[in-house]
Order: C-alpha cells, then sequence, then structure tokens
C-alpha cells in the first residue's frame, strides 16, 4: 500500500485523489517512520471538509533529497475523537490544536490543546479569549506577571502570561490571537485574483513580497505555468531585499532592547536605505505590488538594477562594519551570550523550521533544500549558528544579510545575460480541478507555506496559510525557561516571529 | 548662601535638557530644544490626575514626598564658597538619608498599586540602592577622614589640591559619584530611561501609574538629583579657595561637561543584564574602598582598623 506520495515544491500541482488516504493506525506509523529521522519536519497538517468527511492532510518535507511526502486520513462525520500524536511528536501539537479548534475535534493526549487564535469559525462557540484558563502553578512563593496584549512598543498585540519566582521565568505561556482576520476564509470568499494577491500580500506586513510570492506560485502551480527565468530572477532578488531589509531592522531593534543608541541608530537608518530602493523598485517601501502571478508590473530595468547595486554596496558596507562592531562590543555581548538558549535537541522536537532551526545548528533552509524559482539553479549558501542563544540569532541576521546581499550580485549579473520576458501579470488564469498543491517559500523568518484545493470546476476550495511562526513561537517559550524576566524582550526580539502570520 | 541654591536649582531644570540634546545630536537627529524638558514638566502640571482604584492616599502622597525630601535635600550641597543652607556636623549622613526616605516613599507607592510590573520595579529599585548606599557613605567618610571635618561646607573648603593624595582622592571620588548618579537617576548601565518594555525597567515603571501634576514633580525631582551630583562633583573639582568669579564662571561649564559625559555613556555602550547589575555595584563599592583605604594608610591611622 502506499503511504505517500512524493513531490517537489513549486513542481506541477497533484491530484487530490492522488494522496493516499490511510488509516489512522496507519497514518500514525506513517509519521513514526518519518519523525524517527531527524532530516524530515512536518511542514504543515491541517484538515478541511470535503463532502460530508473531514480530510486531514499531513506534509512532511525531507531535508535531504529535496522531496515533499503528502499523506492524509479522512474522518467520517460524527466521529469527534482521535488518539493525540502530539506526546509522541511535539511538533504536531499547534497543529492538532488548530485543528481541535476549528473543527471540534478532540485530541486525546493532548497535553495542552488550548485554542490557537479563537478564530471566528471555530467549532466551539463558548471558548472566549477571556474566559481561557492560563497553566497555573499553585504555590505562595510563585508570582505571576502578565504581559499584554498591547506590546509596550505598540507593535503587535499578544499575550505573554510568566510564572515567574523572583526574577526567573518558570514558565511562559503565550496567548495569541488577537490579530485574527479570518485570512483563509477570506480567500474563499473571493473571487477576484487580484484581490486574493493583496490579501495574502497583506498577511503579514513584514513578509509582504514572502506572501505574495507563495501565493503566485501556488496559482502558478495550479495553472501549470512555470515562471520565465528573468521573472525567477526578479522574484529571488526581491525576497532577498526583503530579507536584508528585515535582518537590519532587527538588529536595530536588538540593539534598541539592550539600550545601545549608536548601533539602533545605524541600523534604522541603514535599513531605511534598503527599504527605500524596494520602493524605488516598485512604488511601496514593503514591495506590495511587486510580486504577481504569471508576471509583473514591475520589471528590472538597468536603472533599478544600478540603484541596487549602489545602495547594496554602500550600505551593505556599513552594516556589515556596525555589526562588526555590535558584535564585538562587551556591554552588548553580555546582554547577548548565553541567553536564550534553545538546544538543538529541543528544535527538533518543537520542528523549529527557518531562522530559529539555523540557531540550533540544523541546516533548515528551504532555499538550499527544496529550491524555488530561481533558487534551482543557483543555491545559496545556507548559515548556520551554533549556539542557541540571542548572539546567535544576532550573529545570523548578520551573515545571512551578508550572503544575501552577494547573491543578490550574483543574481543580477545572471540577469543581464537572460532573454527578457516582460510578462505582464494574468489575472484571468485558470485553475485545473480537483488538484492539490503546495507552495514554500523561505521567507526572512523561515519556509512559509501556502496550500490550496481546486474543486471540480477549478475553484479554490480550501486556502491553507502556515507561517513558520507557528513552529517556532514555542520555541520563544522554552528560550525563556531559567532565564530572568528581564531578558524576555530580547529573546522575544531575536526570534521576532509573526503575529500577524499566526493568527491571520 | 543663596546663590548656590540658586545655581542647583537651575541646573535642575536644564540638566536633562542638554543630555538629551547631546545623546540625539550622537545619533545624528535634530533632538528636542535644551528646554523642552522643562516645557513637558509644565505641561504635565497643569494636567489633571488619574488614579487606579487600588491605590490608597499614600500613591497620591508619595510623589510630594519625594519632591521634597530631594528640594530638602538640595539645602544641604555647598557650591564652592557659597555655603549650605544648612550646615552641621555630620550633614551628609542626613542627606543621605533624605534621599533614601524619598526612594522609600517611592517604592511603597509602587507597591500600592498592585500592579506585577511596578512590584518588580520597586523591588529591583531597592535592592540597587541597597547596594549603593555604601558607596557614597565609604566616600564621604574617607574624605571626611582626610581632611578632619565632617560637613559637607567644612569637608569640602579643606580639600586640599595641593598634595598628590588629594588628586588621587578626587578623582577616584568623581569617577565613583559618577556611576552613582547614573544608579539614583537610573541611567544606564543599570536602567535605561528610554525603554519602553517594562519587564527591564527599575525606576521608569515605578512611576507608570503617576500622572499629571505628580508625574510632573517626580520628574522635577529627576532633575534635581543631577544637580545634586553635578554639585557634589562640582566641589570635588574646583578647590573652594578660587574667588567668587572663577567658581561662578566654572560650575556651568563642570555642569556641562558632565551632562556630555551622561549622554556619551548612554550613547556608546549596552545596559547590563539586571543580575549583572549588583556585581556592577559591589565593584563601585569595592573602589571607594580602594579610596578609603589608601587614606588610613597615608595617614597612618592603620591602628583605627579592628
Amino acid at each position: 500500500m502506499k503511504l505517500f506520495l512524493e513531490t517537489y515544491n513549486n513542481s506541477d500541482s497533484v491530484n487530490l485523489a492522488d494522496i493516499p488516504v490511510l488509516s489512522y493506525k496507519y497514518f500514525a506509523n506513517m509519521l513514526r517512520s518519518y519523525f524517527v529521522d531527524s532530516d524530515n519536519h512536518c511542514l504543515s497538517y491541517y484538515a478541511f471538509r470535503k463532502d460530508d468527511k473531514l480530510k486531514f492532510i499531513c506534509a512532511i518535507a525531507k531535508d535531504s533529497d529535496g522531496k515533499i511526502y503528502l499523506s492524509s486520513h479522512e474522518l467520517k462525520a460524527g466521529i469527534t475523537a482521535l488518539d493525540s500524536l502530539t506526546p509522541e511528536f511535539p511538533q504536531l501539537h499547534i497543529f492538532e490544536r488548530e485543528i481541535a479548534e476549528n473543527f471540534g475535534i478532540t485530541f486525546e493526549g493532548h497535553p495542552w490543546a488550548k485554542p490557537v487564535r479563537y478564530s471566528e469559525n471555530r467549532a466551539d462557540k463558548i471558548k472566549v479569549m477571556n474566559n481561557y484558563p492560563f497553566y497555573e502553578m499553585m504555590s505562595d512563593q510563585l508570582h505571576e506577571v502578565g504581559v499584554g496584549p498591547i506590546h509596550a512598543g505598540v507593535i503587535e498585540p499578544g499575550h505573554f502570561r510568566f510564572i515567574c519566582n523572583g526574577e526567573k521565568v518558570l514558565h511562559l505561556e503565550i496567548h495569541l490571537g488577537y490579530q485574527h482576520r479570518g485570512i483563509e476564509n477570506l480567500m474563499l470568499q473571493n473571487d477576484n485574483p487580484i484581490k486574493l494577491c493583496v490579501l495574502s500580500e497583506s498577511t503579514g506586513g513584514d513578509t509582504a513580497v514572502g506572501n505574495a510570492l507563495a501565493h503566485s506560485q501556488l496559482m502558478e502551480s495550479l495553472a501549470d505555468f512555470e515562471a520565465p527565468e528573468d521573472l525567477q530572477i526578479e522574484r529571488c532578488i526581491a525576497l532577498e531585499l526583503e530579507r536584508i531589509a528585515i535582518h537590519i531592522g532587527d538588529t536595530a531593534a536588538l540593539c534598541t532592547d539592550v539600550g545601545y543608541q549608536l548601533g539602533q541608530v545605524v541600523c534604522e537608518a541603514l535599513r531605511t536605505t534598503i527599504i527605500n530602493t524596494t520602493q524605488f523598485w516598485c512604488g511601496n517601501r514593503f514591495g506590495k505590488g511587486l510580486v504577481r502571478p504569471f508576471g509583473t508590473n514591475y520589471p528590472l530595468n538597468d536603472r533599478t538594477v544600478e540603484e541596487i547595486k549602489k545602495i547594496l554596496n554602500d550600505s551593505g558596507k556599513r552594516y556589515f562594519d556596525m555589526a562588526e562592531r555590535i558584535y564585538s562590543l562587551p556591554s552588548v555581548l553580555g546582554r547577548f551570550d548565553e541567553i536564550g538558549i534553545v538546544t538543538t535537541e529541543q528544535a527538533y522536537r518543537i520542528g523549529a523550521v527557518g531562522m530559529a532551526a539555523r540557531t540550533c545548528s540544523i541546516p533548515r533552509d528551504i532555499r538550499s533544500t527544496h529550491p524555488f524559482q530561481y533558487f534551482k539553479n543557483h543555491r545559496p549558501q545556507v548559515v548556520i549558528q551554533e549556539k542557541g542563544d540571542v548572539l546567535a540569532r544576532g550573529m545570523l541576521r548578520y551573515l545571512e544579510a551578508k550572503e544575501s546581499v552577494k547573491y543578490i550580485f550574483e543574481l543580477l549579473s545572471k540577469w543581464e545575460y537572460t532573454e527578457k520576458s516582460n510578462l505582464k501579470p494574468d489575472y484571468n488564469y485558470k485553475l485545473k480541478p480537483d488538484r492539490f498543491s503546495a507552495s514554500i517559500v523561505e521567507a526572512w523568518r523561515g519556509e512559509l507555506c501556502h496550500f490550496a484545493v481546486t474543486d471540480e470546476k477549478g475553484n479554490i476550495m480550501h486556502y491553507k496559510i502556515s507561517d513558520p511562526s507557528m513552529h517556532n513561537w514555542f520555541a520563544l517559550a522554552l528560550a525563556v525557561r531559567d532565564q530572568e524576566i528581564s531578558d524576555f524582550p530580547i529573546c522575544n526580539k531575536s526570534f521576532d516571529l509573526s503575529y500577524c502570520g499566526y493568527d491571520l | 548662601m543663596g546663590v548656590g541654591l540658586v545655581l542647583i536649582l537651575i541646573t535642575s531644570l536644564i540638566f536633562p535638557g542638554i543630555v538629551s540634546v547631546v545623546k540625539a545630536k550622537v545619533a545624528a537627529r535634530k533632538g528636542p530644544r535644551v528646554m523642552q524638558h522643562f516645557y513637558d514638566i509644565i505641561k504635565l502640571m497643569k494636567k489633571g490626575n488619574v488614579y487606579s482604584r487600588t491605590t490608597g492616599f499614600l500613591f497620591q502622597l508619595a510623589p510630594i514626598i519625594y519632591f521634597s525630601t530631594l528640594l530638602t535635600a538640595v539645602f544641604f550641597i555647598p557650591v564652592g564658597n557659597y555655603k549650605a543652607l544648612f550646615s552641621f556636623e555630620g550633614d551628609f549622613v542626613m542627606f543621605a538619608y533624605l534621599m533614601a526616605s524619598g526612594r522609600f516613599i517611592m517604592i511603597i507607592a509602587a507597591m500600592d498599586t498592585g500592579s506585577g510590573f511596578e512590584g518588580m520595579g520597586a523591588n529591583r529599585e531597592a535592592f540597587y540602592s541597597l547596594l549603593a548606599e555604601p558607596v557614597f557613605f565609604i566616600i564621604m567618610g574617607s574624605i571626611a577622614l582626610h581632611t578632619g571635618h565632617n560637613s559637607f561646607y567644612d569637608i569640602f573648603s579643606s580639600l586640599y589640591v595641593e598634595s598628590a593624595l588629594t588628586y588621587f582622592v578626587s578623582a577616584l571620588s568623581i569617577y565613583l559619584i559618577f556611576w552613582l548618579s547614573m544608579i539614583e537617576n537610573s541611567r544606564l548601565p543599570v536602567d535605561d530611561p528610554n525603554t519602553h518594555l517594562e519587564l527591564t525597567m527599575v525606576h521608569e515603571v515605578m512611576v507608570l501609574d503617576h500622572s499629571g501634576f505628580e508625574l510632573g514633580l517626580i520628574q522635577l525631582a529627576g532633575g534635581l538629583k543631577f544637580a545634586i551630583f553635578g554639585s557634589l562633583i562640582f566641589n570635588l573639582v574646583l578647590p573652594i579657595q578660587n574667588n567668587y568669579f572663577v567658581q561662578l564662571a566654572f560650575f556651568p561649564i563642570v555642569q556641562i561637561i558632565y551632562a556630555v559625559l551622561v549622554a556619551f555613556v548612554e550613547s556608546f555602550r549596552a545596559r547590563n543584564k539586571m543580575m549583572r547589575n549588583a556585581q556592577w555595584i559591589i565593584t563601585l563599592s569595592a573602589l571607594s574602598i580602594v579610596v578609603f583605604l589608601t587614606i588610613l594608610i597615608i595617614h597612618e591611622k592603620v591602628g583605627m582598623l579592628p
């Protein structure tokens, strides 16, 4: 019996019917055989209603051969209980919680099945954010500290509940969902393809290019279209520019949190020059409107290329100098080094992805393991840090930005010799019926997955977005254990996870 | 007598402005006006107050007591030739505990709000000021031993610049009082006045619930603290034997250099890790003991040691 369907990232879509449907027991065995190998991790595990059944799809990525394994199981209407797989595979915890919340399935044995985001279409409407029973420790010696949901720096809302012994954190519970907008449902209610694109861009304002690219790739694979080389290069450049800008901005934010003014102001200024370059290119500092399916409204031209080269040479060098100084300044190192450690073992178990994984010496980078767009032809160097602390996460930003600058220059020299296709975005695409497609993009935070299923008429029947933050929020909770509570802000900033990408 | 007091009060209004202007310039920003801090206080003073329902009368009383203790403390500080309003044997002990009682009442007020944040802030403030207190006393005690006097005015007026020992004592005391002032004013490296993160705050989080007139008082008191320490530094820098005009001319110069130094320290380093603050403050105490021991040995008063 076939246990899974093999596919590649950004390849053709697959027939939904071809994804093997296993019994739950076989499904669990299949996962067992996969997760025993640390090479594999779960991209997403989700469910949707098809006919009268609930269909669960699990996508597993294998890093060494670049394949994606799809498997599924089904549940007849009326059955609402399943054995939880979380105790065995902790990385599934968030996905089981999501399914439990949306469809009212009870996962028996799940250690802490709290709702993920109190979505509008949740199964149990009685559960609301305000009556959620937080994890408690009954002791006179301990005290609780609640932070948020209004963030002190007015960034995004999230509530953090600490249980502390004096200044030491024993437990952190992260409570999110305040930004829930129902993106996945809006994706189905809209039939205007431009709106879909804008919607996906707005999933997370800091990952506009990443989300737009994931969406465009998804639509293209469902319509059997492969982007010409020059378009692929342009998309990769846009993605890398976003990565550089955010990494520099985050370095500034890390400096702010430890009160290092020089690092803060220099990096803030440099970030502006990078996002202004994106504005020069497409008219929007965050790259909104730059990536569209089947073509682009803003093809690169010689002037833009000139500008990108100039800014990257200048600001890039300045940022590298500043970063060298930041990460060698004793007072800064005193704040970053050995703070908020996530061990490699923990990272594997919770299925950490993207930056959070790479700081724990796990080489998980979709650009290199499951390449998409032009990354297929030319893979960037994967940057790895080993210690898993705040310093590692800071250094990773610096080294990745350095790698990205180098990579953009390589792409630009390739771009000069590619044939220019001049494709305009096409919004009158027709999707193939009864297909499933997965589109995974290594956005700056990590792997960003968009999945879609089409019905027999070729309309989108189900749309699913999995932000890397889904996997990684738990890494933050682990990182602050046994740390001082005053170090929580820099731990949080060093991960810089998405609230809105998680809340959808 | 009054001139010194007026100088200190004017400094207290301008000092925070100079620090923020210099910080902004270092960061290549335009920065606020020097008097902006003062205008902000006036604006706050005109506003009404908002009180949390969990707080009692103590919370409302605390800022007034805090401000008045600091203002009274100012009366103890001589400026060069200008004698302080109050001067008596052992007045620096009175001075130190006036400052401490102001802090005590603020800590109690922070606990009164019942907020988890403010409780943490109060806890930290109490801990750090507890550690910082010996630094001040050991320095003042050593200088008193050195000069043979024990009131501020007499101590400073008999501090001879001619001997190498005085240079050493003054230099190290200025260094220590500088860092002490950074702790007392909740600046870097112990605290960060600009942070927006409650979890990392010490002093700022304690005054989160105060508003309007009382917040204005607290900010005025912050300026006063700087002016007090600035005047102490001035007294150590300039010997009292100079004439009145030299004193008058040098006072603002010393204050400006002090403000610029504060701004530079805040611009070019990160703050300490919270747990390392204690260690850092104890290092300051250790340095002050160096001053003390040196004076003991040079004056051959080692026999005084138990």
